[in-house]
């Protein structure tokens, strides 16, 4: 329990130092200005985001072998990140988008492909709150995930040929080493905040099974009382 | 078994015909809609008939595979059938091509009403029909999972939906451009790629679906 606000503490202090650095002590960069220095936020977002979608997907493979509902509520906490993760991407980009490429949106085929994964969990967590049964809403929610994290490549690649009009992603190869030192502060920062917020979503959603699976109280005034 | 399943889903789609029928006029009306969204400029109706019709498609799907489960849920029809001696998936696949014929039925009807309404015609009928195929195989397989899920629970209307929609965002996107290439002329022959991608979709989504469906309706 203590573990997760240390991993808090740990991202907020990193993300700080980070973004110090990123804002005022790395260069601007030449062509983009002041702008490009939301990508010391938005890159490791990015990444990290990938990381949650994976999360989830791997707990909701581990709940359909092992049917513990440990998973599932890791799930509930990897989807619930993964959303939040993929909806600060889009409002990121959009920031960067429009004074860079004068747009709030475009279709390139990584912003595409978040946003329709953002649908798609949210989607899961709608389908999450209309089923009572917690088990039932383990399986559906696993089932649901594989689905929607195996459609990601498909969406990324099919919108690329869509669209063929994107920029190239950037490598350490492609980014000057000023940028680096602030770059991987946050990546840290965002990746402990990340495994801070999953612990703890993920000792609420125990909390809630294990009162969901608890026998109702005996005789009815009691539970007209909790009522 | 799966012969069985699959007699059983056509004959009750049969003899519950007058639901397709409303179904298509629902999808008419939509093509009908979607045109007043643009407003009378033939050319431009002509150049996004393939994306209304594919739309119009999708949205009456939702219709059709949500009624799919709604025989099942009376008197627990479901259970039923899961306590045959049989796999699942063979109810799974029964249900999954008879939803896949009968959209495939739907929008061969939904592209006279395209034709006439956007002039949007084409003589490649076999590749129109090809890619229709495809099209509504990647709308069903999906699609028939996610309304197993959904008819058992509360607000189903708007669940379903909003699992379907992001999810076949590749077959949608494939459809359109194929369908839209064949209509609209394709001189560099990418029409065969989208084709690809659709079957590629098809293959993966017919295949996971089937191997989950069990789970899904395990009790």
């Amino acid at each position: 329990m203590k573990k997760a606000y240390v991993f808090i503490a740990l991202g907020v202090a990193l993300l700080l130092v980070g973004s110090y650095i990123g804002l005022f002590v790395a260069p601007a960069e030449e062509y983009m200005g002041q702008v490009q220095r939301i990508m010391y936020v938005h890159v490791p977002t990015a990444w990290n985001w990938m990381l949650a979608v994976l999360f989830a997907f791997g707990c909701a493979i581990a709940f359909l072998f092992t049917a513990n509902t440990k998973w599932d509520a890791r799930l509930e906490a990897g989807l619930e990140v993964a959303t939040l993760f993929a909806f600060l991407l889009c409002c990121q980009g959009s920031i960067w988008a429009k004074p860079t490429w004068g747009v709030w949106w475009d279709w390139d085929p990584r912003l595409t492909s978040v946003a329709v994964l953002l649908f798609a969990f949210l989607g899961i967590l709608a389908l999450r709150g209309f089923v009572d049964d917690p088990q039932r809403r383990a399986v559906w929610s696993a089932v649901a995930t594989i689905i929607a994290s195996v459609d990601l490549p498909i969406v990324y690649y099919s919108v690329k040929w869509w669209n063929s009009l994107h920029q190239q992603q950037s490598t350490p190869q492609t980014v000057a080493s000023q940028f680096h030192l602030p770059l991987r502060i946050n990546a840290f920062g965002v990746l402990f905040l990340m495994i801070g917020f999953i612990m703890l979503r993920t000792r609420i959603a125990n909390y809630r099974l294990a009162r969901e699976m608890a026998m109702p109280p005996i005789g009815g005034e009691q539970a007209g009382e909790l009522a | 078994m799966l012969t069985a399943a699959l007699r059983k889903e056509l004959l009750l789609q049969w003899r519950t015909r007058s639901q397709l029928m409303a179904v298509f006029v629902f999808g008419a009306t939509t093509l009908l809609l979607f045109s007043f969204g643009i407003g009378p400029n033939a050319e431009m109706l002509r150049t996004f008939s393939s994306g209304f019709l594919w739309l119009g498609l999708l949205l009456s799907s939702t219709l059709t595979l949500s009624e799919s489960f709604h025989a099942e849920m009376e008197n627990r029809a479901l259970e039923g059938l899961l306590l045959l001696p049989s796999d699942p998936r063979a109810l799974y696949y029964g249900k999954a091509i008879a939803n896949w014929l009968q959209l495939t039925l739907l929008g061969c009807a939904l592209v006279p009403v395209m034709v006439v309404l956007y002039d949007a015609g084409t003589t490649e009928l076999l590749k129109l029909l090809a890619i229709i195929l495809l099209g509504t195989a990647g709308l069903s397989a999906p699609g028939t999972l996610y309304a197993a899920m959904t008819a058992q629970v509360r607000a189903k209307q708007t669940l379903l939906p909003l699992l379907l929609f992001p999810l076949i965002v590749p077959a949608l996107l494939a459809s359109v451009k194929a369908t839209s290439l064949t209509i609209l002329g394709d001189p560099m022959h990418q029409s065969r790629s989208w084709i690809a991608l659709l079957a590629a979709f098809d293959l993966i989504y017919w295949s996971l679906c089937g191997l989950l469906y069990g789970r899904v309706v395990e009790e």
